[in-house]
Parts: C-alpha cells; structure tokens; sequence
C-alpha cells in the first residue's frame, strides 16, 4: 500500500500570497494514497527539511511530493533529505506551484485551484515512481589521445603531468602535425620548430607518455571510463626499438625519387626516410609503393648498410589492445583539395602555390634552405600575390561555407616575412575582409600594412593565367571600382582548411556526431565546448573547428583538465533515469538504436524460456547505463514500448496527463 | 469567426503542455521569475527531452478532455540531448498531419522551441495557444471518435 | 495462370525432394475457388493441395517470421509487393535472411470475391482471364465482368516490382500501369475537417476491434504488440477508460509509420470494410512530401524516414498550414 506525504511550501509570501497554502494542503490530505499532508514557510529551509525527514519515519512514508519552487531548484535539496530519512531519492516529486503558479497568477482562487491539480499531477506521477539506484562504473587511469599534432602534444602533456598515463596514437611515422611544417608564427613571428620540438621531445621523454607513431585505431568499444581501443601499428618495415636515426639508409637509398610529403611534395625523398630532422620517434620508415626491395624483392641496400640490423622487409602490421578511460580526439586538419578551382591556375602553374607550400619554402629546413625561390626556375620571385578565401566563406559548392580562420592571420605574417627578408619584392593581397580579431592581431596586421607596405586590395580575383612566363593576376578592385591585372611571380592561395579526413572513420568508432563539413560536434557550443555528446570523449583542435595555435593550445589544455577531472574518480556515478528495454517485449527491430545520440544500445542474442521446456534465441535491445544520457528518443521509436525510460516512464507521463485532464 | 463568448459561457479550454527539462522547462521557470502571467489553464508536463513525448501521450491528453496539446522544446540545433529534437519535429509534423486529416482541428496542436532565456517567448506562446484554443471551443473530437459511447 | 501454378508446383515438389528446403509456404485449396489460404507444406504430398490463382491475395512475408526460426531453409512464393514486406522484416531483424529461399512470382493484380458478388454473380467455379475481360463461370452460366472493377483494393494502384528473389517464374508480363495511389487521400485532404471529422467517425465506428488489421499487417511484427504490453500506458487492462479503444487506429497507423510498405492487407483483410489503408497511405503521402520519397521495403537495411532527420526539417506548425497538406 501506498503511503504518500505532501509537503506544501509558502515560500515566505512568494507561493503564500497567491496560493491559499493551508487549502491545497488541506484538500489534499483526500487524495487516495496520501497519508501524510502538511505546509510550512520554508520546506527548503533546514527546518522544512527537518519536518520532511521526520514525517517519513513517523508515517512511515513510501513516496513524497513537495509542492514548492521549480524542481531545477530544490529537487535534488529534497531527495538529498528524503535519502537521510531512509527513503529512496527517486521516490520525490516536486510540483512546481511557484514558477508555474503562484508567480504568474494573481487571483487566488484560480491558483489555488490550478496548485491542487499540480499537486495531484505529482502524487498520481509519485505513485507510479520506482525506487533506482545510481549506478557504478570504474575509471581505467589512463587515456588514449588521438592525433600527434600540436593538440594532441599538449593534451598529453598535460594530463601525464597531472600522473595518469596517455597513449598518443599518430598515424604518421612523427609526432608533430602541421604546426611542425610552419615556418614562423604569428603574432610574434616566433620560429614554429623552436617552440614545438621541445614540446615533442618532453612527450618522447615522458615516463608517462607511450607515443605510438605509424598506428591508427581500428576498433573502439566500451564507454567512459571503460574504453576498449584496439590499434593498428602500421608495418614501417624498420624495428623501432633498433634504429638509432643515423640516416645512413637515405643516404644509400638508391630509390630517391618519391615526393616529400613533409615538404608538401615539394622535392624529393628516398623510400627509406625520416619525414624530418626532429622527427619523434627518430626513426626510419619504408615507403613501401617506392621501395625497390619490397615491390620487386631486389635491392636490400638499406638493410645491407644499417649497422644495428633495424631493417625488417618482412614487418606485417601489429595490433594492440588498450583500456582506457578518456579519449582525446585530436585529429587535426588539411588543406583542400583545389581541383574545384582552376580559374586559379594551381594545377597548370608550378608558380601559383598554397600557403603551406609557402611555409616550407620559406622554412630554413625546407627544399630550398628558407631562401625563397620559384618552384618553376628556381629564381627570386619580384612581385608576388597572395589570393585569400580560397575555398572558404564560399557558399557556391565549390569550397567550404565557413571561414577558415587562421589564413588572414598567416597571409599577414607571409607578406610581411617576405618585405622584411627581399624588400625588394612587392606583395599584394586580395581579399575580401580581413578578420583579425585577437590579442595583438589587428596590430600585427596593421603593421603588415602600415610598416611593411604590403598592399592589400578589397577584391575577388577572377583568374590567374600564364603570360609569356608571367603569371597574371586579374581581380577587383572593389575600393577603387575597377578591373586590375597583377603581373606576378608568384601566386599564393591562402586555401580553406578542413577536418583531416581520416576524422569520419574515428567519428563513427566513437559515435562521436559530426557536421556537415566534417567537424566534430561538441556537446555543447557555450558550455562545453571541448566535450564530444559521447560521454569520455573530448575534442581539441581544428577537428572541433577551424582555430590558430593558441586557441588550440587552450583548447588541449581545457580538454586535459576535463580527462583529468574523469580520470581522478575511481568510480563513476551514474544517471539511473535511463531507457530500459523489457527483454520481453523487445523486437531487436534496431528502431531504438538509429535514434540513439550516443551509441548506447547494442543488441544482444538471449535465449528466452518458451514453456513446454522450449527455449528461443532473440535478438533484444541491451541499454549501457553508463552512456545512456536519458532522453528518452528511444521510447517513441520502440513499436512494441518495450524501451521505457526510468523516472519519466510512460506510465508515469500518462498519468500525469490523465491527473491534468481530468479536473 | 464566431462570437464564442455569449454562445458558450467563459469556456476556458484544458492545456496540456509538455516541456523539455533542459530549455523549455527552464523558460518556463523563467517566464515565473518574471511574472509574465500565463493563463492558468495550462498545465505543464516535465520531459527531460521533447524527443520522450510519444503521441501516445498527445492522443490520450485530448481523449481524456484536453482541448489542446502543445510540446515545447530546445530550439533544433541547441537540444541538450543533441538530435532529441529533430526527432520530435518530424514526428509532431507527422502526427499534426495526421491528427488534422482525421478531422481534429490543427490549431489544437502545436510544437514551439522556447529556449531557457525565453521566459517572454513562453509567456507569448502560452496566451496565443489559451487564445486559439479558447476561440475552437471544447474539443470533442478525439473522445468519441470511434463512437462507442452515446449518439 | 494455370501454367505458373504448375511452374510453382514443380519448384516445391523439386526443393522439397532435393531437401534444399524443409517447407515450402504457399496457399492452399480452399472449399471454394476464391478462399485459398496461406499454409505450409512440408512433404511432397501435401502438396496436392497447393494452389495459385486469381484469388491468392494474401501477403506470405509475416509467416516467415515463425518460419525462418525453424530448422532448415524456408521456400516461399512472395508477389511484388509482398517482398517489399519481406525487406522491411529483414531489415527489423524479424526474419533471418538466409534460412529463406525466395521465389518472386508473377502477379498481373488479385480478385476481391466480394466485389464479383457485388455485380450479382455467386456460386463461382472458375474464372477466366483475358486482358480486361473476365469470364467467370458460376452454377448461373458465364458473365463477363471487366477485370478492373473486380481487382482487391490494394491492387488497383499497385505498381510494385520484385525488390528481392533468389528464383523467379515471370511468364507473363504485367501491363503498365499509371494510377495515383493518393487520389483517395488527396480528396479527404480537400475537404473540411468537419467532413473528414464525419468520413472518419462513419468509418471507424464500424470497427469491431477484432484485431485482423493488427494480425495480418507485416508491419505489426512485435514480439508483443503495445496494445497488449501494460507499460506502455495504452493496453486496455491497464486502464478504466476507452482509451485504447477509441484510438486504436490512429496509434496503429503512426506506429507503421515510415515502416508501412502499402501492401494493403489491413483493407483487405478487415471484415467491416474500413478503407484503413487510408490511413497508412496518409503517412506515406506526407513523408513522401515533407522528407522525400520514401518506399518502405526497397531494401532490406537502412533508416526510416522517422528515425532519421536533417537539420533544415519542415517546422510541424509549417507542416499543417502548408505545402504538404
């Protein structure tokens, strides 16, 4: 039997004065099921608690309704109270007479009333409520970060200081990213290596830091706190526990001429290579489609020269397996592909060129030592143009609708690199706005102009064509209102970024959501900016949205204080109001699991007892409590209602519709 | 339109409104915060997410006597539950469709995305809705659809 | 016909021999030429009941469901638009794919006996086909009656094709056909919600809730129907009002939603004559218009139009006022 206690809160005057307190609580006391009905000036109060706690134990109550403020006020004040007097902090229900009553009614009579059928909402809601339990799942102290780039590096830095082990997995054969290909940086034009590599080396140096170069995940189950991640390591056909980094290998290599990838292909590299000089790990990797001995079986001149036997050709990929509790996606970004863009002659001139081919030409490690020459002849370009929203803020098809953010910054800081190092060389930028929002930003940019005598020009660019050998540049010229053509040298595209692509297959490992335009989705845009809607999993870096490097930074910092924060539970609370499935009744029809913003219902083959000692095999829908956030989309889709949600169950709710209506 | 008031004397219609936990609900609270009075026949349900309302729920509102339904929800995009909304959108459209091809009025109906900050939406939405309603009149429709009871 | 039942019949005497399957489902004789019923035949001999004409309406897919649990394969015979309900079930997880061995037979349209009874003929022993013109033989002698007038409901707008078959016997073609299936929906929709409000009580208080729709539609495959499940708040024990009574079709038709693939059984099947496709048919009308066109059962995996979103979706409020009525 049922035995309910209602508890009617004035509230000082704030409820008393527009609801007769005394009567919703007197009429209540009628109810069938209500045993207990009283009121007070202050239930939140400790006093109002003190009177709750002990009409449970005196009245032996099985459920409570508190008629008070807002539920997002003071529920968890109540149940807190309720758990201290013995009684199940799910068996409370607030009805709302304050917010939705007393505050926005002013005649007594007709809030009164209407706090009577709230009350009685409640106490029809309470009296169908089940006692639950807040579950508990372990924390595995350990996190998995994916990407190796500056995001990454930071992430993992700062969550092995804090004393948990990190696993970096990179699937290049070097830590480092894209901020390892720039040349300088903006805004204090800080050489990028030199702030960078440190950063890598402390990861190779960390006792806590596992870095593992050349893999890629493969499989990830579990859910937060209790990942189960298995990793591809990529057969680099060189044992990394061998090599020392001598690079007597490249030297010998006789296959020599594959395409610098670092260098943006910009020249050429040997089969056997370090992708760069401060590469972490140090150590050799075999392009396997450019070396000799793998695709004919002649050659071995590699494995002939190393002197600690390091060369493998008979390396296959390995997997691993790896718990973890959090994870970091750190994917990162690229440039896009310009094949929709041939009115900027990319592919037909050598001398039209992207930003980040720019970078490495400029870069003192680069193709041509930093000094700055054509790639077509090899001499100083005198006139160069820079094209910015090449791709971006393009709502056509053709590129991306979004602002890539960091390109006016990084065209500012190339026009400006350039007057300093050859002020002979006369630059000119289009563009359409410049953004430059920022500390010390709008300064730097003006100082390109001002100081530097960089010439930007508000205007679109039409085509970029050859000439006699001279690249021709026709634009706008939107200020002046006139057609103009740049004879130029060269010709540089600040060309749109976008989510590196190997981003949708870790997207959909992790049932992490993602946008149109392949960035990740973070849980919320405000609030939780660096929280995937997948609980354990967090984003930095440009595979959230397009962002410069010390927005990135911030965010792997933001992102290693949240893993840090999961990570220092030994075990998780969580949320009981989650979908349940009646195995009975469950179809396996996966309605339930398309729906499911978190991946958090998988199926299971159960065997069922027929009678008659016949049993059957069904499939049926299995809700992980630990990711299952309670929204309860699953319920509507279910045919059969075998998925209910606990603590808003459809009982629940049409017995609350059933109170409402029938006044 | 007829004039309802001297036919029917002071009906004022039943609504049920149901509000997600995380927005509407929020509005609501807020809409109270502010004393922006609402009329005092609407009577809400609180759903942690728009998306936990089954139409089931709708039609068992109406054949029990309400005169109108309305789900109130984040706006699509900002669901706290990320897609809960999208779901309720095309379900209600459906339903609405539905509803109103059976013959039940379709301004007895209504689905409106009320944010936490929008306690001045809520109040808006909630004295047009009492409005529209109360100009239909009682609804009858859904009760005996199938008219086992009576006539 | 003849000549695909004998088709028909020499495949199952042949699977059933071979051993390749345990049963073959199919119909079966009735008392009279225009009562065949689905059955299961597993030995060659009770074949000699097995049957295939102008009356073999019904949809075989749902009693695979049951079928597709036993051992051994399942043969069964499945006309176009009975294999759209076929995916649709595979793609629940409600019949197993690979114990079923599908023969997609050829339908030129199916008779509704009581509309041949309607023109004044009874008694009926045989009937003939030729293009439009139908020969039916009765105790009375012969009359002529033109074949689209006697088609089942669900046949006289269908334009389906075999979506699904691992054998087929296709002797003759189907003539094409260019019907609006939503004329029907697209006149309610023109009229007033009164009159709608009207059409719809006439009809629906004919019900006499035996369930048949519910039983017979492949869309209804639960385990254990809603109706029947005390939680979900709607079963009618759990409950003193009429709730479930007065609005049992308005649930059944939103809970096939997106799922319904119009076979057109529910109509077929009801003994009241309630045009309940009707009601599935809105639901198609309005996905196809709000979402985009969508056919249930095309194939055998992917979303439903309920299950899935975009970010740009018509507002319901939109919905109701506007384009798609």
């Amino acid at each position: 039997m049922q035995r309910i206690g209602v508890f009617i809160c004035w509230c000082g005057s704030n409820i008393a004065a527009t609801v007769d307190v005394k009567k919703v609580a007197e009429t209540i006391k009628n109810e069938p099921g209500v045993v207990y009905s009283e009121n007070y000036q202050y239930m939140c109060s400790e006093n109002g608690q003190q009177l709750i706690k002990q009409a449970i134990k005196e009245h032996n109550l099985t459920g409570i309704v508190v008629g008070a403020c807002s539920p997002r006020m003071h529920e968890a004040t109540f149940r807190k109270a309720a758990e201290e007097a013995g009684l199940n902090p799910y068996m409370v229900e607030i009805a709302n007479i304050r917010e939705h009553c007393s505050w926005i009614h002013k005649d007594m009579d007709e809030a009164t009333e209407k706090a009577v059928i709230l009350v009685r909402t409640a106490i029809a809601k309470v009296k169908l409520n089940a006692p639950l339990q807040a579950g508990e799942s372990p924390v595995i102290k350990r996190a998995l970060v994916i990407g190796g780039g500056i995001a990454g590096i930071q992430a993992a830095l700062d969550i092995a200081d804090a004393g948990f082990e990190v696993d970096i997995v990179e699937k290049n054969a070097t830590i480092g990213g894209r901020m390892a290909q720039l040349d300088k940086t903006f805004p204090t034009l800080d050489c990028s290596a030199c702030i960078l590599t440190p950063k890598m080396v402390d990861c190779a140096q960390h006792e806590k830091i596992d870095i593992l170069s050349y893999s890629e995940v493969e499989e990830v189950k579990g859910f937060v706190g209790n990942f189960n991640v298995k990793i591809r390591r990529k057969a680099r056909y060189v044992d990394e526990t061998k090599c020392t980094g001598c690079k007597i290998c490249m030297e010998k290599c006789p296959s020599k001429k594959g395409l610098n990838t670092f260098n943006m292909g910009l020249n050429p590299r040997p089969a056997i290579h370090i992708p760069f000089a401060q590469a972490i790990p140090n150590v050799a990797v075999i392009d396997p489609e450019q070396c000799i001995k793998l695709k004919t079986g002649k050659c071995g001149i590699c494995q002939k020269f190393c002197g600690v036997g390091a060369i493998d050709y008979e390396q296959k990929d390995t997997f691993i397996d790896r718990e973890y509790g959090a994870i970091v996606v750190a994917t990162g970004f690229k440039p896009i592909a310009l094949d929709n863009f041939n009115e900027y002659g990319y592919s037909d001139n050598k001398d039209v060129i992207t930003s980040l081919e720019l970078e490495r030409l400029m870069n003192a490690a680069g193709p041509t030592d930093g000094v700055l020459l054509r790639p077509s002849d090899g001499k100083h370009p005198k006139v160069i143009t820079f094209i910015q929203c090449v791709g971006s803020r393009d709502t056509s098809g053709c590129g991306k609708p979004y602002c890539s953010k960091i390109c006016c910054m990084y065209t500012a800081k190339h026009a400006m690199l350039i007057r300093e190092k050859y002020p002979d060389t006369e630059v000119h930028v289009f563009y359409i706005d410049v953004r430059t929002p920022g500390k010390n930003y709008d300064e730097f940019y003006r100082r390109a102009v001002e100081q530097y005598g960089v010439d930007y020009i508000k205007g679109m660019v039409g085509k970029v064509y050859n000439e006699n050998g001279k690249l021709m540049v026709q634009g706008s010229n939107l200020i002046d209102n006139e057609q103009i053509t740049i004879e130029s040298d060269l010709v540089v595209l600040a060309t749109a970024i976008e989510p590196e692509p190997s981003v949708r297959k870790v997207a959909t490992l992790l049932t992490a959501s993602i946008d149109t335009n392949n960035f990740l989705t973070e849980s919320h845009a405000k609030l939780r900016p660096v929280e995937s809607p997948t609980a354990g999993v967090y984003l930095a870096g440009v595979c959230q949205g397009p962002k410069d490097i010390p927005e990135t930074v911030s965010q792997a910092s933001a992102c290693a204080a949240k893993v840090i924060g999961l990570l220092a539970k030994d075990k998780l609370k969580t949320n009981p109001c989650v979908a349940m499935a009646d195995e009975n009744m469950c179809n396996g029809c996966s309605q339930c699991a398309n729906v499911c913003a978190y991946g958090a219902i998988t199926y299971v083959e159960k065997e069922f007892r027929l009678g008659g000692g016949k049993t059957e095999v069904r499939r049926v829908a299995s809700v992980n409590p630990a990711v299952c956030q309670g929204c309860g989309a699953c319920t509507v889709t279910c045919p059969s209602g075998a998925m209910d949600l606990k603590g808003f169950s459809s009982k629940q709710i049409m017995s609350e519709v059933e109170a409402i209506c029938k006044m | 339109m007829q004039d309802v008031t001297t036919e029917k004397k002071e009906f004022t219609p039943n609504i049920v409104a149901f509000c997600c936990n995380w927005c509407s609900y929020a509005g609501a609270d807020l809409a109270g915060s502010s004393r922006l009075s609402y009329p005092a026949n609407v009577k809400i349900i609180r759903v942690p997410c728009s998306c936990r309302v089954n139409p089931t729920f709708v039609l068992k509102a109406f054949q029990q006597g309400a005169d109108g339904v309305i789900l109130c929800g984040c706006h699509p995009g900002d669901c706290h539950y990320v897609t809960g909304n999208y779901y309720t959108r095309r379900r209600m459209a459906l339903l609405f469709n539905f509803l109103n091809y059976m013959g039940i009025e379709k301004e007895r109906t209504r689905v409106e995305w009320v944010s936490a900050a929008e306690g001045q939406k809520f109040s808006a939405v909630m004295n047009d809705f009492v409005k529209t309603v109360t100009e239909l009149g009682e609804n009858k429709r859904l009760t005996d659809l199938r008219v086992k009871e009576g006539e | 016909m003849k000549d695909v039942e004998l088709k028909m019949l020499e495949r199952a005497k042949a699977l059933l021999e071979s051993g390749e399957v345990a049963r073959v489902i199919g119909w079966k004789k009735g008392e009279f030429i225009y009562d065949p019923a689905p059955a299961s035949f597993e030995t060659v001999d009770e074949l000699k009941d097995f049957v295939y004409n102008w009356f073999c309406g019904a949809n075989l897919s749902k009693y695979l469901i049951q079928a597709s649990k036993k051992e051994g394969k399942t043969a069964v015979f499945l006309k176009p638009c009975d294999t759209y309900s076929f995916n649709q079930l595979v793609k629940e997880h409600r019949v197993k794919r690979e114990n079923i061995h599908v023969i997609a037979v050829e339908c030129l349209g199916k008779f509704d006996v009581a509309k041949i009874k309607a023109q004044g003929v009874s008694s009926i022993v045989d009937v003939e086909v030729q293009n439009k013109e139908v020969k039916v033989k009765s105790f009375g002698g012969e009359t002529v009656l033109n074949k689209p007038e006697i088609l089942l409901t669900k046949c006289e707008t269908c334009q389906k094709t075999h979506q699904v078959k691992d054998e087929e016997i296709i002797l003759h073609d189907r003539p094409e056909r260019d019907v609006n299936r939503f004329a029907e929906v697209e006149k309610l929709e023109a009229m007033t919600p009164d009159e709608r409000f009207a059409f719809w009580r006439e009809q629906l208080q004919k019900c006499i809730r035996c369930n048949a729709c519910r039983n017979v539609c492949p869309a209804c495959s639960c385990v254990k129907c809603v109706f029947d499940n005390p939680a979900s708040g709607i079963a009618a024990k759990a409950n003193d009002d009429k709730f479930e009574e007065q609005l049992f079709h308005i649930i059944r038709a939103f809970h096939v939603a997106g799922r319904c693939t119009d076979c057109g059984e529910c109509s077929r099947v009801c003994p009241q004559n309630i045009p309940l496709h009707l009601l599935n048919r809105k639901f198609i009308k309005d996905i196809d218009g709000l979402y985009g066109e969508y056919q249930a059962g095309e194939t055998d995996e992917g979303k439903t139009p309920l299950t899935s979103y975009t970010e740009n979706d018509i507002e319901p409020t939109d919905a109701v006022n506007g384009e798609a009525k």
